[in-house]
Protein backbone atom coordinates (compact mmCIF):
# COMPACT_ATOMS: atom_id res chain seq x y z
CA UNK A 1 0.00 0.00 0.00
CA UNK A 2 2.61 2.48 1.08
CA UNK A 3 4.88 1.30 -1.69
CA UNK A 4 2.16 2.11 -4.20
CA UNK A 5 1.81 5.56 -2.74
CA UNK A 6 5.56 5.99 -2.94
CA UNK A 7 5.58 5.03 -6.60
CA UNK A 8 2.83 7.50 -7.15
CA UNK A 9 4.90 10.22 -5.54
CA UNK A 10 7.83 9.45 -7.81
CA UNK A 11 5.83 8.95 -10.97
CA UNK A 12 6.26 11.71 -13.50
CA UNK A 13 2.92 11.06 -15.13
CA UNK A 14 0.64 12.17 -12.33
CA UNK A 15 -1.04 14.40 -14.88
CA UNK A 16 -2.52 17.85 -14.31
CA UNK A 17 -2.12 17.54 -10.55
CA UNK A 18 1.64 17.40 -10.94
CA UNK A 19 1.82 20.48 -13.19
CA UNK A 20 -0.42 22.32 -10.80
CA UNK A 21 1.87 21.37 -7.91
CA UNK A 22 4.93 22.63 -9.82
CA UNK A 23 3.21 25.93 -10.53
CA UNK A 24 2.31 26.34 -6.88
CA UNK A 25 5.87 25.63 -5.79
CA UNK A 26 7.25 28.13 -8.30
CA UNK A 27 4.87 30.74 -6.96
CA UNK A 28 5.90 29.98 -3.40
CA UNK A 29 9.58 30.37 -4.31
CA UNK A 30 8.93 33.62 -6.15
CA UNK A 31 7.04 35.06 -3.19
CA UNK A 32 9.80 34.11 -0.76
CA UNK A 33 12.26 36.03 -2.98
CA UNK A 34 10.04 39.09 -2.93
CA UNK A 35 9.95 39.03 0.88
CA UNK A 36 13.70 38.51 1.08
CA UNK A 37 14.17 41.51 -1.20
CA UNK A 38 12.02 43.61 1.11
CA UNK A 39 14.17 42.66 4.09
CA UNK A 40 17.40 43.29 2.20
CA UNK A 41 16.18 46.67 1.02
CA UNK A 42 15.26 47.78 4.54
CA UNK A 43 18.51 46.57 6.06
CA UNK A 44 20.70 48.01 3.30
CA UNK A 45 19.11 51.45 3.50
CA UNK A 46 19.55 51.43 7.26
CA UNK A 47 23.18 50.32 6.94
CA UNK A 48 23.96 53.03 4.38
CA UNK A 49 22.48 55.62 6.72
CA UNK A 50 24.44 54.35 9.70
CA UNK A 51 27.69 54.14 7.78
CA UNK A 52 27.25 57.66 6.38
CA UNK A 53 26.54 59.02 9.83
CA UNK A 54 29.46 57.13 11.38
CA UNK A 55 31.81 58.26 8.58
CA UNK A 56 31.07 61.90 9.23
CA UNK A 57 30.31 61.78 12.91
CA UNK A 58 32.91 59.53 14.51
CA UNK A 59 35.84 61.94 13.96
CA UNK A 60 33.89 64.64 15.77
CA UNK A 61 33.02 62.41 18.73
CA UNK A 62 34.80 63.54 21.86
CA UNK A 63 34.21 64.04 25.55
CA UNK A 64 34.03 67.76 25.00
CA UNK A 65 30.98 67.15 22.83
CA UNK A 66 29.26 65.75 25.91
CA UNK A 67 30.73 68.16 28.42
CA UNK A 68 30.30 71.43 26.52
CA UNK A 69 27.24 73.50 26.05
CA UNK A 70 25.99 75.18 22.93
CA UNK A 71 28.30 77.68 21.29
CA UNK A 72 28.59 79.74 18.14
CA UNK A 73 32.03 78.33 17.80
CA UNK A 74 32.22 74.84 16.32
CA UNK A 75 35.38 73.88 18.26
CA UNK A 76 33.85 74.57 21.64
CA UNK A 77 30.25 73.56 20.83
CA UNK A 78 28.73 70.61 22.68
CA UNK A 79 25.35 69.09 23.26
CA UNK A 80 25.32 68.62 27.02
CA UNK A 81 22.32 70.91 27.38
CA UNK A 82 20.39 69.04 24.71
CA UNK A 83 21.34 65.63 26.11
CA UNK A 84 20.17 66.62 29.59
CA UNK A 85 17.00 68.10 28.15
CA UNK A 86 16.23 64.92 26.24
CA UNK A 87 16.90 62.71 29.24
CA UNK A 88 14.71 64.89 31.45
CA UNK A 89 11.88 65.02 28.98
CA UNK A 90 11.95 61.34 28.08
CA UNK A 91 12.12 60.15 31.69
CA UNK A 92 9.27 62.42 32.68
CA UNK A 93 7.28 61.37 29.64
CA UNK A 94 7.69 57.72 30.61
CA UNK A 95 6.76 58.44 34.23
CA UNK A 96 3.59 60.23 33.14
CA UNK A 97 2.53 58.15 30.15
CA UNK A 98 3.23 54.65 31.45
CA UNK A 99 0.88 54.53 34.46
CA UNK A 100 -1.83 56.50 32.68
CA UNK A 101 -1.57 54.37 29.54
CA UNK A 102 -1.54 51.03 31.37
CA UNK A 103 -4.34 52.21 33.64
CA UNK A 104 -6.48 53.19 30.67
CA UNK A 105 -5.77 49.85 28.98
CA UNK A 106 -6.72 47.89 32.11
CA UNK A 107 -9.91 49.88 32.44
CA UNK A 108 -10.88 49.34 28.82
CA UNK A 109 -10.11 45.63 28.84
CA UNK A 110 -11.00 44.49 32.34
CA UNK A 111 -13.61 46.90 33.68
CA UNK A 112 -15.39 48.85 30.95
CA UNK A 113 -18.81 47.56 29.97
CA UNK A 114 -19.06 46.54 26.33
CA UNK A 115 -21.35 49.31 25.12
CA UNK A 116 -21.35 51.97 22.42
CA UNK A 117 -19.66 54.46 24.73
CA UNK A 118 -16.65 52.18 25.18
CA UNK A 119 -16.57 51.51 21.47
CA UNK A 120 -16.63 55.25 20.74
CA UNK A 121 -13.78 55.76 23.20
CA UNK A 122 -11.83 52.97 21.54
CA UNK A 123 -12.28 54.41 18.07
CA UNK A 124 -11.14 57.81 19.25
CA UNK A 125 -8.01 56.43 20.86
CA UNK A 126 -7.15 54.71 17.60
CA UNK A 127 -7.70 57.98 15.74
CA UNK A 128 -5.56 59.92 18.19
CA UNK A 129 -2.67 57.59 17.44
CA UNK A 130 -2.77 58.89 13.88
CA UNK A 131 -2.86 62.62 14.63
CA UNK A 132 0.27 64.45 13.37
CA UNK A 133 2.68 65.26 16.16
CA UNK A 134 2.69 68.99 15.38
CA UNK A 135 -0.95 69.10 16.41
CA UNK A 136 0.05 67.74 19.82
CA UNK A 137 2.68 70.47 19.97
CA UNK A 138 0.01 73.12 19.43
CA UNK A 139 -2.18 71.48 22.06
CA UNK A 140 0.75 71.47 24.50
CA UNK A 141 1.44 75.13 23.79
CA UNK A 142 -2.18 76.08 24.29
CA UNK A 143 -2.96 73.99 27.34
CA UNK A 144 0.23 73.34 29.28
CA UNK A 145 2.36 76.35 28.36
CA UNK A 146 -0.36 79.00 28.33
CA UNK A 147 -3.48 77.79 30.15
CA UNK A 148 -1.69 76.05 33.02
CA UNK A 149 1.10 78.58 32.86
CA UNK A 150 3.97 76.09 32.76
CA UNK A 151 5.57 78.20 30.05
CA UNK A 152 8.31 76.95 27.77
CA UNK A 153 9.54 74.34 30.23
CA UNK A 154 10.48 70.72 30.63
CA UNK A 155 7.15 69.85 32.18
CA UNK A 156 5.31 71.32 29.20
CA UNK A 157 7.48 69.28 26.84
CA UNK A 158 7.06 66.09 28.84
CA UNK A 159 3.28 66.44 29.16
CA UNK A 160 3.02 67.12 25.44
CA UNK A 161 5.14 64.07 24.62
CA UNK A 162 3.11 61.98 27.05
CA UNK A 163 -0.08 62.97 25.26
CA UNK A 164 1.54 62.16 21.94
CA UNK A 165 2.49 58.61 22.88
CA UNK A 166 -0.45 57.77 25.15
CA UNK A 167 -2.66 56.36 22.38
CA UNK A 168 0.14 54.10 21.21
CA UNK A 169 0.82 52.86 24.74
CA UNK A 170 -2.87 52.28 25.40
CA UNK A 171 -3.40 50.32 22.20
CA UNK A 172 -0.24 48.23 22.66
CA UNK A 173 -1.13 47.51 26.30
CA UNK A 174 -4.67 46.54 25.35
CA UNK A 175 -3.33 44.08 22.80
CA UNK A 176 -1.02 42.57 25.40
CA UNK A 177 -3.81 42.36 27.99
CA UNK A 178 -6.20 40.82 25.49
CA UNK A 179 -3.65 38.11 24.75
CA UNK A 180 -3.84 36.88 28.35
CA UNK A 181 -5.95 33.71 28.23
CA UNK A 182 -9.50 34.08 29.53
CA UNK A 183 -9.15 30.80 31.41
CA UNK A 184 -6.53 32.40 33.62
CA UNK A 185 -8.91 35.15 34.64
CA UNK A 186 -11.74 32.70 35.21
CA UNK A 187 -9.53 30.55 37.42
CA UNK A 188 -8.66 33.55 39.54
CA UNK A 189 -12.21 34.87 39.71
CA UNK A 190 -13.44 31.41 40.73
CA UNK A 191 -11.24 31.64 43.83
CA UNK A 192 -13.05 34.75 44.99
CA UNK A 193 -10.61 37.30 43.62
CA UNK A 194 -11.68 40.89 43.02
CA UNK A 195 -11.19 42.38 39.54
CA UNK A 196 -8.19 44.29 40.85
CA UNK A 197 -6.59 41.16 42.31
CA UNK A 198 -7.10 39.38 39.02
CA UNK A 199 -5.53 42.26 37.08
CA UNK A 200 -2.71 42.83 39.52
CA UNK A 201 -1.63 39.23 40.11
CA UNK A 202 -2.49 37.49 36.88
CA UNK A 203 -3.26 39.74 33.93
CA UNK A 204 -0.55 42.38 34.38
CA UNK A 205 2.41 40.06 35.06
CA UNK A 206 1.58 38.02 31.97
CA UNK A 207 0.88 41.09 29.82
CA UNK A 208 3.86 43.11 31.07
CA UNK A 209 6.44 42.00 28.47
CA UNK A 210 4.03 42.97 25.68
CA UNK A 211 3.19 46.26 27.37
CA UNK A 212 6.87 47.11 27.70
CA UNK A 213 7.50 46.35 24.05
CA UNK A 214 4.76 48.74 23.02
CA UNK A 215 5.92 51.37 25.46
CA UNK A 216 9.50 51.31 24.31
CA UNK A 217 8.42 51.65 20.69
CA UNK A 218 6.38 54.68 21.68
CA UNK A 219 9.21 56.21 23.71
CA UNK A 220 11.64 55.60 20.86
CA UNK A 221 9.33 57.54 18.64
CA UNK A 222 9.08 60.33 21.20
CA UNK A 223 12.84 60.67 21.66
CA UNK A 224 13.28 61.52 17.99
CA UNK A 225 10.40 63.98 17.80
CA UNK A 226 11.33 67.59 17.08
CA UNK A 227 8.18 69.30 15.87
CA UNK A 228 5.93 69.06 18.94
CA UNK A 229 8.75 70.13 21.25
CA UNK A 230 9.60 73.13 19.10
CA UNK A 231 5.97 74.19 18.90
CA UNK A 232 5.35 73.60 22.60
CA UNK A 233 8.29 75.69 23.56
CA UNK A 234 11.66 73.99 23.49
CA UNK A 235 14.52 76.40 22.90
CA UNK A 236 16.65 75.99 19.80
CA UNK A 237 19.70 77.53 21.40
CA UNK A 238 20.34 77.23 25.11
CA UNK A 239 23.52 77.53 27.11
CA UNK A 240 22.49 76.25 30.53
CA UNK A 241 21.46 72.79 31.72
CA UNK A 242 17.94 72.38 33.03
CA UNK A 243 17.73 71.51 36.70
CA UNK A 244 14.06 71.82 37.53
CA UNK A 245 10.77 70.95 35.90
CA UNK A 246 9.99 74.53 35.04
CA UNK A 247 13.34 75.29 33.40
CA UNK A 248 13.61 75.95 29.72
CA UNK A 249 15.20 73.16 27.72
CA UNK A 250 16.31 71.95 24.37
CA UNK A 251 16.53 68.40 23.07
CA UNK A 252 18.93 66.33 20.98
CA UNK A 253 16.91 66.31 17.75
CA UNK A 254 16.49 70.07 18.00
CA UNK A 255 20.20 70.60 18.59
CA UNK A 256 21.03 68.32 15.67
CA UNK A 257 18.61 70.16 13.42
CA UNK A 258 20.04 73.48 14.53
CA UNK A 259 23.56 72.36 13.66
CA UNK A 260 22.67 70.97 10.24
CA UNK A 261 21.19 74.36 9.46
CA UNK A 262 24.49 76.18 9.83
CA UNK A 263 26.72 76.88 6.85
CA UNK A 264 30.01 75.66 8.40
CA UNK A 265 31.11 72.11 7.60
CA UNK A 266 32.32 71.64 11.22
CA UNK A 267 28.77 72.04 12.51
CA UNK A 268 27.48 69.52 10.00
CA UNK A 269 30.03 67.02 11.31
CA UNK A 270 28.98 67.85 14.84
CA UNK A 271 25.40 67.08 13.82
CA UNK A 272 26.48 63.62 12.63
CA UNK A 273 28.18 63.07 15.98
CA UNK A 274 24.99 64.22 17.69
CA UNK A 275 23.02 61.63 15.76
CA UNK A 276 25.38 58.96 17.06
CA UNK A 277 24.76 60.16 20.64
CA UNK A 278 21.00 60.09 20.03
CA UNK A 279 21.29 56.54 18.70
CA UNK A 280 23.28 55.48 21.76
CA UNK A 281 20.63 56.90 24.08
CA UNK A 282 17.96 55.08 22.07
CA UNK A 283 19.82 51.77 22.14
CA UNK A 284 20.40 52.22 25.87
CA UNK A 285 16.68 52.68 26.42
CA UNK A 286 15.87 49.63 24.32
CA UNK A 287 18.37 47.56 26.24
CA UNK A 288 16.76 48.64 29.49
CA UNK A 289 13.36 47.62 28.18
CA UNK A 290 14.62 44.25 27.01
CA UNK A 291 16.14 43.63 30.42
CA UNK A 292 12.88 44.54 32.16
CA UNK A 293 10.94 42.37 29.77
CA UNK A 294 13.23 39.46 30.48
CA UNK A 295 12.74 39.90 34.21
CA UNK A 296 8.99 40.00 33.89
CA UNK A 297 8.79 36.96 31.67
CA UNK A 298 10.91 35.01 34.14
CA UNK A 299 8.37 35.74 36.86
CA UNK A 300 5.68 34.03 34.85
CA UNK A 301 6.35 30.32 34.92
CA UNK A 302 4.79 28.88 31.83
CA UNK B 1 -41.71 3.29 31.08
CA UNK B 2 -39.47 1.17 33.29
CA UNK B 3 -36.21 0.75 31.49
CA UNK B 4 -33.76 -1.83 32.55
CA UNK B 5 -30.21 -0.57 32.54
CA UNK B 6 -29.36 -3.50 30.30
CA UNK B 7 -30.95 -1.67 27.43
CA UNK B 8 -27.93 0.63 27.53
CA UNK B 9 -26.18 -1.93 25.45
CA UNK B 10 -24.08 -5.00 25.62
CA UNK B 11 -20.78 -3.33 26.42
CA UNK B 12 -19.09 -3.90 29.72
CA UNK B 13 -19.58 -0.38 31.00
CA UNK B 14 -23.32 -0.67 31.22
CA UNK B 15 -22.99 -3.48 33.75
CA UNK B 16 -20.68 -1.39 35.84
CA UNK B 17 -23.07 1.50 35.41
CA UNK B 18 -25.92 -0.45 36.97
CA UNK B 19 -23.79 -1.64 39.86
CA UNK B 20 -22.38 1.76 40.76
CA UNK B 21 -25.73 3.38 40.38
CA UNK B 22 -27.21 0.86 42.78
CA UNK B 23 -24.36 1.29 45.24
CA UNK B 24 -24.86 4.98 45.50
CA UNK B 25 -28.54 4.67 46.13
CA UNK B 26 -28.78 4.12 49.89
CA UNK B 27 -26.71 7.21 50.59
CA UNK B 28 -28.91 9.55 48.61
CA UNK B 29 -31.87 8.46 50.69
CA UNK B 30 -30.14 9.34 53.94
CA UNK B 31 -29.86 13.08 54.01
CA UNK B 32 -31.96 15.72 52.36
CA UNK B 33 -30.52 18.97 53.64
CA UNK B 34 -30.41 21.27 50.64
CA UNK B 35 -27.58 23.69 50.24
CA UNK B 36 -28.44 25.31 46.92
CA UNK B 37 -31.92 25.66 45.49
CA UNK B 38 -32.48 26.87 41.94
CA UNK B 39 -35.93 28.32 41.39
CA UNK B 40 -37.14 29.10 37.87
CA UNK B 41 -33.72 30.12 36.65
CA UNK B 42 -33.64 31.67 33.17
CA UNK B 43 -30.47 32.69 31.39
CA UNK B 44 -30.26 35.05 28.44
CA UNK B 45 -27.28 35.79 26.21
CA UNK B 46 -28.28 39.10 24.69
CA UNK B 47 -31.66 38.46 23.10
CA UNK B 48 -31.19 34.69 23.10
CA UNK B 49 -33.08 32.86 25.82
CA UNK B 50 -30.56 30.08 26.44
CA UNK B 51 -31.90 28.35 29.53
CA UNK B 52 -35.57 28.23 30.47
CA UNK B 53 -37.18 27.73 33.87
CA UNK B 54 -34.70 25.48 35.59
CA UNK B 55 -35.63 24.36 39.09
CA UNK B 56 -33.74 21.81 41.17
CA UNK B 57 -32.09 21.39 44.56
CA UNK B 58 -28.53 20.48 45.43
CA UNK B 59 -28.36 18.28 48.54
CA UNK B 60 -25.53 18.84 51.02
CA UNK B 61 -22.54 16.50 50.93
CA UNK B 62 -23.82 14.84 47.82
CA UNK B 63 -22.63 14.81 44.25
CA UNK B 64 -25.12 16.22 41.79
CA UNK B 65 -24.44 15.51 38.14
CA UNK B 66 -25.82 17.65 35.32
CA UNK B 67 -26.06 15.70 32.07
CA UNK B 68 -27.53 16.30 28.66
CA UNK B 69 -26.67 16.80 25.01
CA UNK B 70 -24.28 19.51 23.81
CA UNK B 71 -25.62 23.03 23.97
CA UNK B 72 -28.41 22.20 26.40
CA UNK B 73 -27.22 24.71 28.96
CA UNK B 74 -25.64 22.48 31.63
CA UNK B 75 -22.50 24.60 31.76
CA UNK B 76 -24.55 27.77 31.66
CA UNK B 77 -26.56 26.60 34.65
CA UNK B 78 -23.55 25.54 36.72
CA UNK B 79 -21.92 28.90 36.02
CA UNK B 80 -24.96 30.64 37.48
CA UNK B 81 -24.33 29.02 40.84
CA UNK B 82 -21.13 31.00 41.43
CA UNK B 83 -22.02 34.03 39.33
CA UNK B 84 -19.43 33.24 36.65
CA UNK B 85 -21.96 34.37 34.05
CA UNK B 86 -21.36 37.89 35.34
CA UNK B 87 -18.11 37.77 33.40
CA UNK B 88 -19.84 37.02 30.11
CA UNK B 89 -20.79 40.25 28.31
CA UNK B 90 -24.49 40.32 27.58
CA UNK B 91 -25.41 37.45 29.89
CA UNK B 92 -28.42 37.92 32.17
CA UNK B 93 -29.78 35.57 34.81
CA UNK B 94 -33.34 35.68 36.10
CA UNK B 95 -34.95 33.67 38.86
CA UNK B 96 -33.70 32.74 42.30
CA UNK B 97 -30.73 30.71 43.42
CA UNK B 98 -30.93 30.25 47.16
CA UNK B 99 -27.75 29.45 48.98
CA UNK B 100 -28.34 29.03 52.72
CA UNK B 101 -31.53 30.95 52.15
CA UNK B 102 -29.90 33.92 50.40
CA UNK B 103 -30.67 34.67 46.76
CA UNK B 104 -27.18 34.85 45.28
CA UNK B 105 -28.52 36.14 41.96
CA UNK B 106 -29.50 39.37 43.64
CA UNK B 107 -27.56 42.45 42.59
CA UNK B 108 -27.03 43.18 46.29
CA UNK B 109 -24.92 40.07 46.68
CA UNK B 110 -21.24 40.51 45.94
CA UNK B 111 -20.15 37.88 43.39
CA UNK B 112 -16.69 37.82 44.97
CA UNK B 113 -18.27 36.71 48.23
CA UNK B 114 -20.27 34.01 46.43
CA UNK B 115 -17.26 32.63 44.61
CA UNK B 116 -15.13 32.23 47.68
CA UNK B 117 -17.83 29.98 49.16
CA UNK B 118 -18.72 28.22 45.92
CA UNK B 119 -15.51 27.25 44.15
CA UNK B 120 -15.16 26.06 40.60
CA UNK B 121 -13.01 23.68 38.58
CA UNK B 122 -13.04 24.14 34.82
CA UNK B 123 -13.17 21.86 31.84
CA UNK B 124 -9.66 22.60 30.69
CA UNK B 125 -7.12 22.55 33.51
CA UNK B 126 -6.08 26.16 34.03
CA UNK B 127 -3.31 26.35 36.60
CA UNK B 128 -1.76 29.78 37.04
CA UNK B 129 1.63 30.29 35.39
CA UNK B 130 3.18 30.20 38.84
CA UNK B 131 4.82 27.57 41.01
CA UNK B 132 2.76 24.63 42.26
CA UNK B 133 3.02 26.08 45.75
CA UNK B 134 1.78 29.51 44.68
CA UNK B 135 -1.04 27.97 42.69
CA UNK B 136 -2.47 26.56 45.91
CA UNK B 137 -1.48 29.38 48.24
CA UNK B 138 -2.67 32.30 46.09
CA UNK B 139 -6.40 31.87 46.67
CA UNK B 140 -5.87 31.55 50.41
CA UNK B 141 -3.65 34.63 50.49
CA UNK B 142 -6.01 36.93 48.61
CA UNK B 143 -8.87 35.78 50.78
CA UNK B 144 -6.92 36.74 53.87
CA UNK B 145 -6.58 33.21 55.20
CA UNK B 146 -3.85 33.34 57.81
CA UNK B 147 -1.83 30.65 59.50
CA UNK B 148 0.71 28.10 58.41
CA UNK B 149 0.67 28.39 54.62
CA UNK B 150 3.02 25.41 54.16
CA UNK B 151 0.65 23.20 56.13
CA UNK B 152 -2.31 24.50 54.16
CA UNK B 153 -0.61 23.80 50.83
CA UNK B 154 0.31 20.31 51.95
CA UNK B 155 -3.17 19.54 53.27
CA UNK B 156 -4.85 20.70 50.05
CA UNK B 157 -2.43 18.82 47.83
CA UNK B 158 -2.95 15.69 49.94
CA UNK B 159 -6.72 16.09 49.75
CA UNK B 160 -6.41 16.40 45.99
CA UNK B 161 -4.31 13.21 45.92
CA UNK B 162 -1.42 15.08 44.37
CA UNK B 163 1.00 15.55 47.26
CA UNK B 164 3.11 12.44 46.70
CA UNK B 165 3.63 13.36 43.05
CA UNK B 166 4.66 16.97 43.60
CA UNK B 167 6.09 17.24 47.12
CA UNK B 168 9.65 17.44 45.79
CA UNK B 169 8.94 20.07 43.16
CA UNK B 170 6.65 22.59 44.76
CA UNK B 171 8.67 25.43 43.25
CA UNK B 172 8.24 24.20 39.69
CA UNK B 173 5.60 25.64 37.40
CA UNK B 174 2.11 24.24 37.73
CA UNK B 175 2.03 24.06 33.96
CA UNK B 176 4.90 21.58 33.89
CA UNK B 177 2.54 18.91 35.26
CA UNK B 178 0.54 16.46 33.15
CA UNK B 179 -3.06 17.29 32.28
CA UNK B 180 -4.50 15.07 35.01
CA UNK B 181 -2.09 16.46 37.59
CA UNK B 182 -2.92 19.99 36.50
CA UNK B 183 -6.61 19.31 37.05
CA UNK B 184 -5.93 17.92 40.53
CA UNK B 185 -3.82 21.01 41.18
CA UNK B 186 -6.81 23.13 40.22
CA UNK B 187 -8.92 21.12 42.66
CA UNK B 188 -6.30 21.62 45.39
CA UNK B 189 -6.30 25.32 44.63
CA UNK B 190 -10.07 25.40 45.09
CA UNK B 191 -9.85 23.47 48.37
CA UNK B 192 -7.41 26.05 49.70
CA UNK B 193 -10.13 28.69 50.01
CA UNK B 194 -12.21 26.15 51.95
CA UNK B 195 -15.39 26.42 49.92
CA UNK B 196 -18.77 25.01 50.82
CA UNK B 197 -19.68 23.86 47.37
CA UNK B 198 -17.38 22.84 44.53
CA UNK B 199 -18.63 23.20 40.97
CA UNK B 200 -16.92 21.10 38.35
CA UNK B 201 -17.55 21.85 34.69
CA UNK B 202 -16.63 18.68 32.83
CA UNK B 203 -13.49 18.30 34.94
CA UNK B 204 -12.34 15.11 33.26
CA UNK B 205 -13.29 15.68 29.65
CA UNK B 206 -9.79 16.77 28.65
CA UNK B 207 -8.13 13.89 30.51
CA UNK B 208 -7.12 10.32 29.74
CA UNK B 209 -9.11 7.43 31.32
CA UNK B 210 -6.70 6.85 34.19
CA UNK B 211 -6.62 10.51 35.18
CA UNK B 212 -10.40 10.53 34.85
CA UNK B 213 -10.71 7.68 37.33
CA UNK B 214 -8.41 9.50 39.73
CA UNK B 215 -10.59 12.59 39.56
CA UNK B 216 -13.70 10.50 40.13
CA UNK B 217 -12.18 8.77 43.17
CA UNK B 218 -11.22 12.17 44.42
CA UNK B 219 -14.76 13.46 44.08
CA UNK B 220 -16.03 10.55 46.16
CA UNK B 221 -13.42 11.39 48.76
CA UNK B 222 -14.22 15.10 48.80
CA UNK B 223 -17.94 14.50 49.06
CA UNK B 224 -17.58 13.86 52.81
CA UNK B 225 -16.64 17.46 53.41
CA UNK B 226 -17.96 19.29 50.40
CA UNK B 227 -21.01 19.45 48.24
CA UNK B 228 -20.18 18.84 44.61
CA UNK B 229 -22.01 19.75 41.43
CA UNK B 230 -20.52 18.32 38.27
CA UNK B 231 -21.34 18.86 34.63
CA UNK B 232 -20.48 15.88 32.51
CA UNK B 233 -21.20 14.71 29.00
CA UNK B 234 -20.25 11.22 30.06
CA UNK B 235 -23.26 9.31 31.31
CA UNK B 236 -21.16 6.52 32.76
CA UNK B 237 -19.34 9.09 34.81
CA UNK B 238 -22.58 10.54 36.12
CA UNK B 239 -23.75 7.05 37.00
CA UNK B 240 -20.44 6.16 38.64
CA UNK B 241 -19.98 9.16 40.87
CA UNK B 242 -23.20 11.02 41.45
CA UNK B 243 -26.00 10.66 43.96
CA UNK B 244 -28.44 12.84 42.09
CA UNK B 245 -28.62 13.39 38.35
CA UNK B 246 -30.25 16.28 36.56
CA UNK B 247 -31.01 15.75 32.91
CA UNK B 248 -31.22 18.71 30.56
CA UNK B 249 -32.42 18.80 27.00
CA UNK B 250 -33.31 21.27 24.27
CA UNK B 251 -36.87 22.24 23.47
CA UNK B 252 -38.19 23.20 20.03
CA UNK B 253 -36.85 26.75 20.39
CA UNK B 254 -33.35 25.34 21.06
CA UNK B 255 -33.59 26.47 24.67
CA UNK B 256 -32.08 24.44 27.46
CA UNK B 257 -34.74 22.95 29.72
CA UNK B 258 -34.62 20.67 32.71
CA UNK B 259 -36.26 17.35 31.93
CA UNK B 260 -35.75 15.36 35.06
CA UNK B 261 -33.93 15.57 38.38
CA UNK B 262 -33.85 12.29 40.26
CA UNK B 263 -31.63 10.16 42.43
CA UNK B 264 -29.03 8.78 40.06
CA UNK B 265 -30.11 5.15 40.29
CA UNK B 266 -33.67 6.06 39.64
CA UNK B 267 -32.84 8.23 36.65
CA UNK B 268 -30.77 5.55 35.03
CA UNK B 269 -32.94 2.56 35.85
CA UNK B 270 -36.37 4.04 35.87
CA UNK B 271 -36.50 7.38 34.05
CA UNK B 272 -39.75 9.23 34.39
CA UNK B 273 -39.53 11.03 31.08
CA UNK B 274 -39.39 9.57 27.60
CA UNK B 275 -36.63 12.06 26.62
CA UNK B 276 -34.45 10.88 29.49
CA UNK B 277 -34.97 7.31 28.47
CA UNK B 278 -34.11 8.07 24.86
CA UNK B 279 -30.96 9.86 25.92
CA UNK B 280 -29.62 7.29 28.36
CA UNK B 281 -30.34 4.44 26.02
CA UNK B 282 -28.50 6.19 23.23
CA UNK B 283 -31.54 6.78 21.06
CA UNK B 284 -31.16 10.52 21.31
CA UNK B 285 -31.08 12.18 17.90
Amino acid sequence: MSAAVGEDLLAADAGGGRDQLRARQRRATAVSWVFLAAVVFAVVVLLVLLVAVAYRGVPSLSWSLLSSKASRNAESAGLQTALFGTLWVISLTAIIALPVGIGAAIYLEEYAPRNWWTRALQTNIANLAGVPSVVYGLLGLGIFANFFGFGRSIITGALTMALLILPVIIIASQEAIRAVPLSLRQGAYALGATPWQVSRHHVLPVAMPGILTGTILALSRAIGETAPLLVAGAAAYLTYNPDSLTDGFTALPIQIYNWTDRPQQEFKDLAAAGIIILLVVLIGMNAGAIYLRHRFSKKTRW
Amino acid sequence: MATDVRTLGTNATSGALATTARNSAPKSERSSERIVELEAVNVFYGAFHAVKDVTFDVPKNRITALIGPSGCGKSTVIRCINRMNDLVPGARVEGRINYHGVDICSAKVDPVEVRRRIGMVFQKPNPFPKSIYDNVAWGAKINGIKGDMNALVERCLRQAALWDEVKDKLKESGLALSGGQQQRLCIARTLAINPDVILMDEPASALDPISTLKIEDLMRELQRQYTIVIVTHNMQQAARVSDQTVFFSLNEQRQGVLVEASPTRELFTNPRDQRTEDYITGRFG
